[in-house]
Formats: structure tokens, C-alpha cells, sequence
């Protein structure tokens, strides 16, 4: 079965050709489209390295079907740096040491991007813990995860605050 | 994961018509449908997305005070929802113990319902599974079953239900709608998962084609919203299922319990309401003994499916605290560790 | 470990790069999503393959549907042991001590549940998937030996990779008969899988007879020699790139079977081809630490100083193929006592070959020694830390030697007064935080050796003012790029901004392996020489250039610094190399050095780093689900390069150790032999709500042996410790021993 759908990437809209019905947003994404920024750790909804914004929420694009996002808005790491002006969250990673390896990096920050839009965890640490769960690092960068979040928060809520 | 047809219907009907067709499929979040396909235990040849389907992502509240969820309700959608969880505090708290952030985004209500247990047995489709391939057996039996049922198995299968969002339902007594080829019909979710019997391996008691359109609670179940908690014991902090988990909803007055809901996760092959407790607790004074021999009575038939037997003082002890912390009051906030043990933030510091 | 360089005692003076926590030079990739890992090569007419995986433990494959695979829409290939190629090294044979024997298809033998039996290529990955499904396997089947009970028990002759098997010293039965206080413990560990977040992955492509493949590699060159014996090229047609490696852990240090099928399918479709292991694949064909069954046993006299000490640990390995897990040698170099006794048994069970596993055998031995010797605190009736200092090693136990640095003393005391650990009760079952919680404290020491490889780098210095560093080192995480980058800087002289450091080819000199904890001191030490070198040459130019402000300085009167040569005598008389190079007409200067160690230290010295590690668990006094609210380590590991990305190291080794304490167990069913948890919700490791409160204190020590830089290791030695001191801390909270790990809420429950 041969499929079209369209989609938003990252605010781009795309036509894909999908001639495999099987093929998963992550798969297009990787595979197909060329944004591997998203990684593969699992493949089965476990690890979150392949978390993604789907209209705005994050979900995992392992166990999402390309078909299935016809018409939505999706956002990858590679569409949260202004040119090159990186994302609050993407900072606060490096600054924080919220990484080792790297390879879960892009998971992380994309599910704290979705954390913090969210707005349940405010500046409570053991609600970031809890919220970033859902992504596993092996390498344990989780207290530099978790300041790098709580750090953004912070940012986020600041910069909230003068606009008001 | 075999090659199928991808179909997006316009309407309900549309869709019951075209999932009534032999090998085809409903599809909604995902998270548990294309995980199955990908590990060869579901094969559908016909996948019918059913998460565009109008009207069927909606709360709403109706006029006898009892409350209408659609089908394709997020998980986290209906966990954040305010009003909802303002009136079923520990369906709130057991949605967001549950999977993921982002699987629950995913996740929809009907989903939930329709997972299928996690016995590694019925994953592997090499291993002999009554529940995956009637009649081939069951190795779970004499196989690693730590976590498997202590209650209402048989032989034919010792799997459990691994939903945690089914056991506050199951003793709110929830009721869910369906609609079919033969039209529409409701049921009390607590009939919607068969228990294994002397020759069937149990599952889930929709006929092919069968859609579920939404999930009723009845008005009497905000009656508990004061009262009520999700415990859920796991081998992880977070994003682990549950090894035993409860739910405990109590309506008090003065100290004296004068209707309760309970129910128990994770011990059978569906979320075990335990209405004999509930009786059992109706008049009686909330304290520490009287849950424990409302546990005990819960527990009253549960034997060990293997070498499991030790889920069955968990699960009392669990029941236990559950209806213990049920009886000090639903907190103002679903715990930053929801449904957990630890759920007090306190002692924990950042690490900034 | 060779030995290479030859330096005095008494390290280099560093630059002003080195010790400064700077962030990541790979920070940016990192987290944009532009770093490269093997999986996200995508070449021009790109095959995708997918192994079929094996269902039995023991037998042999007797049919395959080759046919249902190649119909499959979009299948280009299928390889099974009749059409595959032949290699030009047995994939049996051990051609040196660092390769594994691996499965290529060579026939039809099932060795353990998930090997590789059969290979699809197909135009996509979901085709090739399916196609490997639709091979439908049949089998002759052999029953599977799975668990000490049923493995076949040997006396291995190596542990580790050349690890000594048995060891004495003293007489333990004389000293464990007189002990005044003697006691034993029983410590089983199970089968633990590395599940770097990053699957194993290759691209491999062919043109002619040359191979280039991206696949992430921890010890480049040496994959290099192994990728070309086994298909009869010379090495230097192989480029290997391995720029960024999402997690190694030791399961990406040696040749696994699956890359080789990848190879050999882009030969024999003549297309490059990506093969990328399902996460189920991770739990067969590339490596695990095998489990342990351990006894231990101690005697003290009265004053609580221990006068023998047994460790006894049975590992088991597959059954064609030799890894045994060191675990009774973490006894020989941590406490003292005039008798020790290590000793090391093996059972060949149906499973992949085990292989180095984060801290490999320190991680699961100290798991074991320290719930012994807390045993033997409380059988003395003293305080743990009390314990442990009376027993403190001021030589090597094992050997006499004295050690290059030990700093054990000042990381107990700053970790337990960070800790609070002086309010500890001294019985179990005290403590209860205000929910009511049974709260522990316990503690662990670790220890981790600091081995040296060989390596060689090249440092070129460049008219522009800035200077080109190589050398083949592995990023897979430990922050080798920006550290090595600081180091390479003080070499060269230069501010770490004007350094381009070019890393994770088979383009570089070999940088030698990163494991052991030992790749910033080996491939550190080879920059810093390398740099040195250039320096030097460029201050022989100028020296001899009479036009030069430095001439007749003699060399040894020059010093490098910010990009300039300064007369050592007198600091206004100076020159950039800019200037230098401008003059002499040269484009660049380089130069060559080589890491590694005085083999007379190596002779003379115990090197070794080493902490401490104080655990606090909460525990449900009736649920019995556990969590640690605090983890708090203090390291002493010679000179710290990055304090920054060296606490990442150590608290990520501590959380490692959360995971073994409590979480990670690979399951396997008794009969089929088959993994029943191959995944990462069955498999469980740490999430972030485990890791509540995790500090890494660092300890400052100069350790004039180890190496020319005084450099050990951080990568795993956070483990070691923080095991045995949550057990401790379980102990504590509950008055339970526990005997084997992960620790169970029915292990406490009972
Ligand atoms: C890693 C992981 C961890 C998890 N942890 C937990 C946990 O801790 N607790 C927990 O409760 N759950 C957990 N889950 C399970 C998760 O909650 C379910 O996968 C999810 O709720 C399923 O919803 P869905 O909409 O994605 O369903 P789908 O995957 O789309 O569908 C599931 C099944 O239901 C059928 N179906 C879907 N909608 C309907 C409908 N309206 N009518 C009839 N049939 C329908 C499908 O055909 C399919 O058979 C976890 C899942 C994963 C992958
Ligand atoms: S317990 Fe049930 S699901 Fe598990 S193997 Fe047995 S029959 Fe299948
Ligand atoms: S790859 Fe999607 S959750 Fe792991
Ligand atoms: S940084 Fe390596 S897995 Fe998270």
C-alpha cells in the first residue's frame, strides 16, 4: 500500500511519498527525511531517545506510524536552536554536563522541552526526576539532567515574569 | 512486522465496518498495538486508525452528574484534566504512575483498557501461550512467574493485567461503552477482562469489530473524591510497572467509613474489584485493624500461581496502606511521585 | 599492559588548560543532534540488513525458509551459512588475547539464544526485518544448560583478559582457625547486559579491496587489524570511523560477529549496508558480565584487625568461549591482611560469551567484599568506617608494594563528613525519616587499577598560530575529546581554543584502547608528548636562528606558553611560533609521542585508584520497595584533568551501581535458555527519579609514578563501592543480609 501524507517538520512542510505502511515516524525521520538527530535506543516506547514534539506534545516516535502524522506539526532537536542561538534547554544541558555519550541527549532535551510546556513540575527537583523518567541514560547524567532542567525552568519562568 | 493496510475511517460506523473484516485491527495511541507488531505477537493485515474519529476525544460532563470519557482521551490528557481529577483524585494519580510522559500522551482511554499482559511468555511468540495461541499451552506455569496472578487464575493461564488506570475504574465501577457490528451495547468494565477458565486462557470480552466509544462513571463515584489513592509497589522508582498496586476510594463520616471502593492491580488477568472488603468496611471505623482484616478479606482467595506466593502479603500490605492513606485524605496535589511509596518530595534534594 | 615511555619519577608541569572544568567540545553536537553516531550514516544505495536470531540455546538449524524471506517485497538477500562467503580467519579462532571467538554464520550450530543464524538485505529496514522473521527457523534442539546448577563447572586458567585465577599469601586456614571473630557471606550476581543506550551499528561499504566502516569502536586500530584479518586486506585498506560512540561500556572494545556479517553482506550485494541491532540483540552476540556465585570469608582478632581473608567466586562463561569474571580478585588490593586467599571457578552455561563489563570483576568482587567486611565490622561490634581504617592497606596487600599514591584516607573522611556518617547508630533498624521510612546508612571503599596502553599521537604546530593534535581516541562519553583536547593544549602551548583536535579514525596514530579507565592517561600522555616534541623542535629553530630573540638560549632555557617561546632566564625576551615558522618558511612544524609508563614504576609500584562511598536508603517498612536518597562518593585518582566532566564520570559509576544493587538481573527461561527480559522494560536500569541525590567529591593527589602526567582513572571505578554500600545500607535500615543481587522487595519481605 502506497501512501502520501504531509506533514510540518520542524516548520517546514513536507510531502512524503510512503510507499511502506510500516515505517515509523522515527524510521521517516531517520531514514527517509535524513533528521537523525532523533535516535533509536529501544524501538519500543522504553528508552524515550526518539522523543519527539507531536503538535506541540511530547510522544515517542518509535510507536508512532508515519501514516498516522499526516497533517500534524512535528518538532525535532533540529528545529529548536535559532540558527545559532541554541534553545534554553539545549544551554543549560551543556552547561549542567546533562550528557555523557550523547546518544539519549536528543531524547532528553526534547522531553524537557515537552516537560516544561507541560507546566506540572515547576522548580520542584523530585518532579523534573519524576517527569523526566520516561528517558533512560545509561551513562546516569541524571543529576546533571535534572539541574539542566530545573536551570531552564528557571530561565523560562524569569524571562516569563519581566514579560508580564 | 508483517505488511498491512493502513486505514483512516471518517466516521464510527465507517470504522466498525471496516474492522470487521477478518485480520484487521483498531489503532489508537499505539504504544501497546504496534509494540505487539513489532515483536510478531499481533499481525494485523488491516490497521484501522481510529484517533481522528469525531467526538470521540471528549469529556464531558453530563446532566446526572456521572461523566462521559471518549475513547481517545490521552491518558495524560484526562490525568491533567481538572475537573476530572478533582472528582476522581486516584484515577488521576494512577493514570500518571502509569508507562511514561510521553506514552501517556500517546496512550488513549480505550487503549488502556485493551492492553495486553506483559507475561514474557505470551511476548515471545516461540514459547507456548494459551493466551497468544489457545490451546498450545501454558510456560509460564513452570517458568519464571515472580510476577504473575495470584488471584483467579487457572492453569490455562496465570497472566495479570498490567493497567493501572483499570483498577481505580474497576471499583468505581466503570462502565464502557461499545459499539459493533451487531450495534451498540455497554458493559461494567470489570466484565470486559475474562478471567482464565478450565479450558480458556481468558482475555478481553469484545467480538472482533467490537470498538470501544467511551468509558462512563457513574455519579456516585465523585462521592469518594475526598478519600481516595492509588498505591503502586514497583521494582523501580519510576516507569516500571506495577509488581502489586490498589486503589482505595472511602466516603466517611466522623471516622466511620460508610462506603468504599477498592480494587487491586496487577494480581489477576483483570483489575480485581474486591466488593466483599467493601462490604465488609461499610459502617466500620477507619483504623489500622480494620483495614487489615478488609485486606485479608480481599485476599481471602488469592493463591500463588508459582513461585509468587509473596505477592500475596504484598498485596494485603498494600490494600492496607492504601486504605490507610485513602482514610487521612486525598493530598491537594497528585504527590511528585505519583502512587509511590516515596511519594513525599521531602528528604530528597536537588542535586544542583 | 606494554609499557612505552620511559619518564623519571615525578610528573610534567601541566598548563593552564589542564584542571579547568570546561564544558564539552562535542557539547554543541551534542546537543543539536548534529553529532554522527555509525547509525546515521546514510551512503547512496544504502542496503539495510537484519539478523535472524537464533530461538534455542543448543542445537542446530536444519531448516531455513529462504524462500517466504526472498519473495518478501524489497529483499535483496538472504545469507545463511550455505551462500555466505568464506572468511579468511576462522571466526573460531583466537588470533589474539583480545578476540572473542564470534558467530558468522560459519554452520549450522546454535550456541546460545540469540546468535545470529541467517542475514537479510533488503532496499529497507522494515523489509529486511520482516524477511528475517519469515525465515521461520526449525531446529534439531539439545537441552539448554542454563545456571550454576546445570553449566558444566571448569577450572578456568585466566580471569578477565590474562587475570591471575588464583592467588595466596599467608596462611588463611591457621589465621581463619585463631580468629577471634570469624565470619562468611554468600553473594550471587547475575547475568548483567551493558544496554549502552546506543545499539551495536556498522556501515560498511567496499570499493575494491578497500572497507570503510562506521561502526563505534572503543580501540580503533586494533578493530582495524581484526576487521582486516578476517577478510585478507591489509589493515591500512580499512578506514574505521568511530567519531562519537553512544555508550560502550566494554561492549565496544572487541570484534562482535553481527559487524562481520555486515561486511561480508556490502561484499556480496557490492552496495553499502547499515545493520543496526533491535535492542533484543543486545542480549546475545555482544557480550554481558556473566554471573557470579561468590563466598567469602574473614577473620578477625579481637580489635577488630583482620587476620585472613578467602574470596571464592564461580563465573559462569558460554560454552565455547572463555571470559571469566574476576570477582575474588577485588580481595587482593583493598584491605590489609596477613593471609588472602583468591581463588576462581568457572561453568560454561548456553549463552554469548561475557565479555568486560564496566569495572569487570572489580564491580561484582567489591560487591561481595563489602558486605563481607561490613559482616565483620558488625561481628567485631565496631563501626564500619572504623572498621575499615584499622584494616587500612598502607602497601598492596597482594603484593607488598607500596603504592604510587593512596589517598583512601582523606576520600573517608571527606565523603563521611559530607556524609553526616558520625550520627550513624551502630545497630541496625534505628533510623525512620518523618514518613515513617526505615532509613540505613552504609558504606563501601573503591578501588580501581590504573592500567596504561600503548598510544601514540601527533601534535603540528601551525604558521596560523594554532596547532592540529591527533591521536585515535574513543568519545563515548567520558569527555576524552575535551579532556584530551586540555591536555594536548598544555603539550603544544596553547590556549585549548586554538587547538583542533581531530579524534575517532583510523586517520590518527593509534590512540590504543579506551578501557581500563586508562585512555586520558595513555593517549593523554602520548599528546602531551607529541606536543612537547613540536615544541621542542620549534625551540631548536629558534634557538639556532640568530635573528630570533631566543637565540643561544640553549633548549632547556625556553619555555612554551600562550603561543609563544620565552627565554626561561629572561621573560621579556620571547617570540610567538607564528614567528618562528614565518621565518624559517615553514607552513607547520610536527611531531610524534607516545603514552605510557616507566616499566620501573610499574616493577616498584601498586597503582591503583580509590574511594569511598556512603549510601543512604529509605525502605517501606512493610512494602519493602527501596530507594537510595543519597549516594555520596569521595575519589582520590591521581591528577584530575576536567573536575567537571570527571564528577559526571564518577556519579554515573555510582548510579551504574544503584542499577546493579537494585535493578539490573538478565533473566533466561530454565528450558528454552532464551532471555525472557531482552528489553528495556523488562531489563531494568536506573531512571532519573532512582538518582534523587548522587555528589562525586574529588580528592586532590599527586601521583608521581603512575604516569608522566599523574593521571588515573574515573570511568568505573564509581561502581566499586557504591554496591556494597547500598547493600549495607539495606542492612542497616533493615537488620537483612542480603545474598544476592539485585536486592528484591521478597529478599526483604521474607
Ligand atoms: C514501555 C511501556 C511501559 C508501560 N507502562 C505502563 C504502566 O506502568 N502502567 C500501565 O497501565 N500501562 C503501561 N503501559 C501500557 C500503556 O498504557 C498502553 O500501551 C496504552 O495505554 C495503550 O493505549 P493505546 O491508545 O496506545 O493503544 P493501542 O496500542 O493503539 O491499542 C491497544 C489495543 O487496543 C485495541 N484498541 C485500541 N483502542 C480501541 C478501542 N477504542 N476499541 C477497541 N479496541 C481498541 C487495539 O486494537 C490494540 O489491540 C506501558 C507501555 C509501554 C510501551
Ligand atoms: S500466563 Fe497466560 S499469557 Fe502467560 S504464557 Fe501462560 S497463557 Fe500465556
Ligand atoms: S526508541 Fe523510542 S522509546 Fe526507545
Ligand atoms: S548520555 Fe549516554 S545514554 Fe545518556
Amino acid at each position: 500500500m502506497t501512501l502520501s501524507i504531509s506533514l510540518s517538520v520542524n516548520g517546514e512542510s513536507l510531502n512524503v511519498p510512503l510507499e511502506d505502511t510500516r515505517t515509523t515516524l522515527l524510521d521517516l525521520l531517520r531514514e527517509h527525511i535524513g533528521l537523525t538527530g532523533t535516535k533509536k535506543g529501544c524501538d519500543r516506547g522504553q528508552c524515550g531517545a526518539c522523543t519527539v514534539l507531536l503538535d506541540g506534545k511530547r510522544i515517542n516516535a518509535c510507536l508512532t506510524l508515519a501514516a498516522s502524522v499526516d497533517g500534524t506539526d512535528v518538532t525535532t532537536i533540529e528545529g529548536l536552536a535559532q540558527g545559532d542561538t541554541l534553545h534554553p534547554v539545549q544551554a543549560a544541558f551543556i552547561e549542567h554536563d546533562g550528557f555523557q555519550c550523547g546518544y539519549c541527549t536528543t531524547g532528553q532535551i526534547m522531553s524537557a522541552v515537552g516537560l516544561l510546556s507541560e507546566g506540572d513540575a515547576g522548580a520542584d527537583p523530585e518532579r523534573i526526576r519524576e517527569g523526566m523518567s520516561g528517558n533512560i541514560c545509561r551513562c546516569a547524567a541524571y543529576p546533571g539532567i535534572t539541574a539542566a532542567v530545573l536551570d531552564a525552568e528557571r530561565r523560562q519562568s524569569e524571562s516569563e515574569g519581566t514579560s508580564v | 512486522m508483517n505488511r498491512f493496510d493502513y486505514i483512516r475511517p471518517g466516521s464510527v460506523a465507517e470504522a466498525v465496518a471496516a474492522a470487521s473484516e477478518p485480520g484487521a485491527a483498531y489503532l489508537a495511541g499505539g504504544t501497546n498495538l504496534l509494540d505487539l507488531m513489532k515483536i510478531g505477537v499481533a499481525a494485523p493485515d488491516k490497521v484501522i486508525d481510529i484517533t481522528r474519529l469525531p467526538g470521540l476525544d471528549r469529556i464531558d460532563w453530563l446532566e446526572d452528574a456521572s461523566v462521559r470519557i471518549g475513547a481517545m482521551v490521552r491518558n495524560a490528557e484526562l490525568a491533567r484534566n481538572t475537573a476530572f481529577s478533582a472528582a476522581f483524585p486516584a484515577i488521576s494519580e494512577a493514570l500518571l504512575s502509569g508507562a511514561s510522559p510521553q506514552l501517556r500522551n500517546a496512550a488513549t482511554v480505550g487503549g488502556n483498557l485493551m492492553q495486553e499482559t506483559r507475561c514474557a511468555y505470551f511476548q515471545d511468540p516461540l514459547s507456548r501461550c494459551n493466551r497468544r495461541a489457545p490451546g498450545s499451552g501454558c510456560d509460564a506455569l513452570e517458568g519464571h512467574n515472580r510476577s504473575h496472578a495470584v488471584l483467579g487464575w487457572t492453569p490455562s493461564c496465570i497472566a495479570t493485567h498490567p493497567s493501572d488506570f483499570c483498577v481505580p475504574l474497576a471499583a468505581l465501577g466503570a462502565i464502557v461503552e461499545i459499539e459493533g457490528p451487531d450495534g451498540s451495547r455497554e458493559i461494567d468494565l470489570a466484565a470486559l477482562h475474562e478471567l482464565p477458565g478450565s479450558e480458556s486462557a481468558g482475555g478481553i470480552a469484545l467480538k472482533h469489530g467490537e470498538m470501544i466509544t467511551a468509558l462512563r462513571l457513574p455519579a456516585e463515584a465523585t462521592s469518594f473524591a475526598g478519600h481516595s489513592r492509588y498505591l503502586k509497589l514497583r521494582e523501580r522508582t519510576s516507569f516500571a510497572f506495577a509488581l502489586v498496586s490498589a486503589a482505595a476510594m472511602l466516603s466517611m463520616e466522623q471516622g466511620t467509613i460508610t462506603e468504599a471502593r477498592i480494587a487491586l492491580g496487577a494480581v489477576a488477568a483483570r483489575p480485581w474489584h474486591a466488593t466483599d472488603a467493601e462490604t465488609f468496611l461499610k459502617g466500620k471505623k477507619a483504623e489500622a485493624e480494620v483495614f487489615a482484616e478488609a485486606a485479608g478479606i480481599a485476599l481471602k482467595e488469592a493463591s500463588p500461581s508459582g513461585d509468587n506466593a509473596f505477592k500475596i502479603t504484598l498485596a494485603t500490605r498494600v490494600l492496607t496502606r492504601a486504605l490507610t492513606l485513602a482514610a487521612k485524605g486525598t493530598p491537594d496535589r497528585v504527590p511528585a511521585l505519583p502512587a509511590s511509596v516515596f511519594m513525599s518530595s521531602e528528604g530528597a534534594t536537588a542535586n544542583a | 599492559m606494554p609499557d612505552t615511555l620511559q619518564t623519571p619519577a615525578g610528573h610534567v608541569r601541566l598548563g593552564s588548560n589542564s584542571g579547568q572544568p570546561m564544558t564539552r567540545r562535542d557539547g554543541i553536537a551534542k546537543v543539536t543532534g548534529t553529532a554522527t553516531y555509525a547509525a546515521d550514516n546514510r551512503p547512496d544505495r544504502l542496503a539495510h540488513a537484519v539478523f535472524a536470531s537464533a530461538g534455542i540455546a543448543r542445537g542446530r538449524v536444519v531448516s531455513l525458509n529462504v524462500e517466504a524471506a526472498k519473495s518478501h517485497p524489497e529483499v535483496i538477500e538472504v545469507i545463511t551459512p550455505d551462500n555466505r562467503p568464506a572468511l579468511h580467519l576462522d571466526p573460531d579462532g583466537k588470533s589474539h588475547p583480545f578476540s572473542w571467538r564470534i558467530e558468522a554464520l560459519q554452520d549450522n550450530t546454535v550456541r546460545y539464544a540469540g546468535q545470529p543464524i541467517a542475514l537479510v538485505v533488503a532496499e529497507t529496514l522494515e523489509a529486511a526485518t520482516e524477511g528475517a522473521r519469515l525465515l521461520a527457523p526449525e531446529y534439531d534442539t539439545d537441552p539448554a544448560r542454563i545456571g550454576f546448577e546445570n553449566g558444566e563447572a571448569y577450572d578456568p586458567p585466566a580471569v578477565g583478559i590474562g587475570g591471575n585465577p588464583s592467588f595466596s599469601k599467608g596462611d588463611f586456614d591457621t589465621g581463619f582457625s585463631n580468629s577471634e571473630h570469624r565470619i562468611g557471606a554468600s553473594v550471587d550476581t547475575p547475568a548483567q547486559y551493558h544496554n549502552a543506550m546506543e545499539p551495536h551499528a556498522i556501515v560498511a561499504e567496499w570499493s575494491g579491496d578497500h572497507l570503510t566502516i562506521d561502526t563505534p569502536n572503543q580501540a580503533i586500530h586494533l578493530a582495524r587489524g581484526a576487521f582486516a584479518g578476517y577478510f585478507g586486506i591489509p589493515p591500512e585498506n580499512v578506514t574505521l570511523r568511530s567519531p562519537f560512540i553512544g555508550g560502550g561500556f566494554g561492549s565496544k572494545a572487541i570484534l562482535v560477529g553481527p559487524q562481520i556479517l555486515a561486511i561480508m553482506a556490502a561484499r556480496m550485494v557490492d552496495r553499502p549496508v547499515k545493520l543496526v541491532l533491535r535492542r533484543d540483540q543486545m542480549f546475545g552476540p555482544v557480550q554481558h558480565r556473566g554471573a557470579t556465585r561468590q563466598k567469602l570469608r574473614i577473620g578477625t582478632d579481637g580489635n577488630g584487625l583482620i587476620k585472613a581473608l578467602e574470596h571464592e567466586a564461580t563465573a559462569s562463561t558460554s560454552s565455547f568461549d572463555d571470559f571469566i569474571e574476576g570477582a575474588g580478585n577485588a580481595s587482593l588490593n583493598m584491605y590489609a591482611s596477613p593471609a588472602i586467599v583468591a581463588r576462581h571457578s568457572a561453568v560454561r552455561v548456553d549463552t554469548g560469551t561475557p565479555g568486560p563489563m564496566r569495572a569487570p570483576g572489580e564491580a561484582s568482587g567489591s560487591a561481595a567484599l563489602e558486605i563481607a567486611i561490613d559482616k565483620a565490622a558488625e561481628a567485631v561490634g565496631m563501626d564500619p568506617l572504623e572498621f575499615r581504617l584499622r584494616n587500612y592497606a598502607e602497601t598492596d596487600p597482594a603484593s607488598g608494594k607500596p603504592f604510587s599514591a593512596k589517598s583512601l584516607r582523606e576520600c573517608y573522611e571527606l565523603a563521611a563528613q559530607k556524609f553526616g556518617w558520625s550520627d550513624r547508630p551502630l545497630a541496625p533498624g534505628q533510623m525512620r525519616d518523618e514518613n515513617g521510612m526505615l532509613v540505613g546508612w552504609g558504606m563501601g571503599s573503591a578501588l580501581f587499577p590504573a592500567p596504561m596502553f600503548a598510544a601514540q599521537a601527533r601534535a603540528t604546530l601551525r604558521r596560523d598560530g594554532t596547532a592540529l593534535v591527533e591521536t585515535s581516541g574513543a568519545d563515548m562519553g567520558q569527555g576524552a575529546w575535551t579532556a584530551l583536547a586540555q591536555i594536548a593544549a598544555d603539550g603544544v602551548g596553547l590556549p585549548v581554543d586554538r587547538i583542533e583536535f581531530m579524534s575517532g579514525t583510523t586517520d590518527q596514530p593509534d590512540a590504543g584502547v579506551a578501557g581500563g579507565s586508562g585512555h586520558t592517561a595513555s593517549a593523554g600522555g602520548a599528546l602531551f608528548e607529541a606536543g612537547s616534541n613540536a615544541v621542542q623542535k620549534l625551540a631548536d629553530l629558534a634557538t639556532a636562528d640568530p635573528e630570533s630573540p631566543l637565540f643561544g638560549a640553549g633548549n632547556t632555557g625556553v619555555e612554551a606558553r600562550e603561543g609563544r617561546l620565552f627565554r626561561a632566564d629572561d621573560e621579556s625576551r620571547s617570540e610567538s611560533y607564528a614567528d618562528i615558522l614565518e621565518r624559517a618558511g615553514l607552513e607547520r612544524i610536527d611531531a610524534m609521542g607516545s603514552g605510557g609508563r616507566d616499566p620501573a614504576n610499574t616493577e616498584a609500584r601498586a597503582m591503583f585508584s580509590h574511594g569511598a562511598v556512603f549510601a543512604e536508603v529509605k525502605i517501606d517498612p512493610d512494602l519493602f520497595q527501596i530507594r537510595v536518597s543519597r549516594l555520596i562518593g569521595a575519589f582520590a585518582a591521581g591528577r584530575i584533568i576536567n573536575p567537571h566532566l570527571a564528577k559526571s564520570q564518577l556519579t554515573g559509576g555510582m548510579i551504574w551501581g544503584i542499577g546493579f544493587a537494585l535493578h539490573e538481573e538478565g533473566i533466561h527461561d530454565l528450558r528454552s535458555g532464551r532471555p525472557l527480559n531482552a528489553d528495556l522494560a523488562g531489563y531494568h536500569v536506573p531512571v532519573n527519579a532512582d538518582a534523587p541525590h548522587v555528589e562525586a567529591l574529588l580528592v586532590d593527589e599527586d601521583d608521581p609514578y603512575v604516569n608522566a602526567l599523574g593521571i588515573k582513572g574515573v570511568g568505573e571505578i564509581g561502581i566499586t563501592g557504591s554496591v556494597g554500600a547500598i547493600a549495607n545500607a539495606v542492612w542497616h535500615a533493615t537488620g537483612k543480609r542480603i545474598s544476592s543481587y539485585p536486592i528484591h522487595i521478597d529478599a526483604l519481605l521474607s
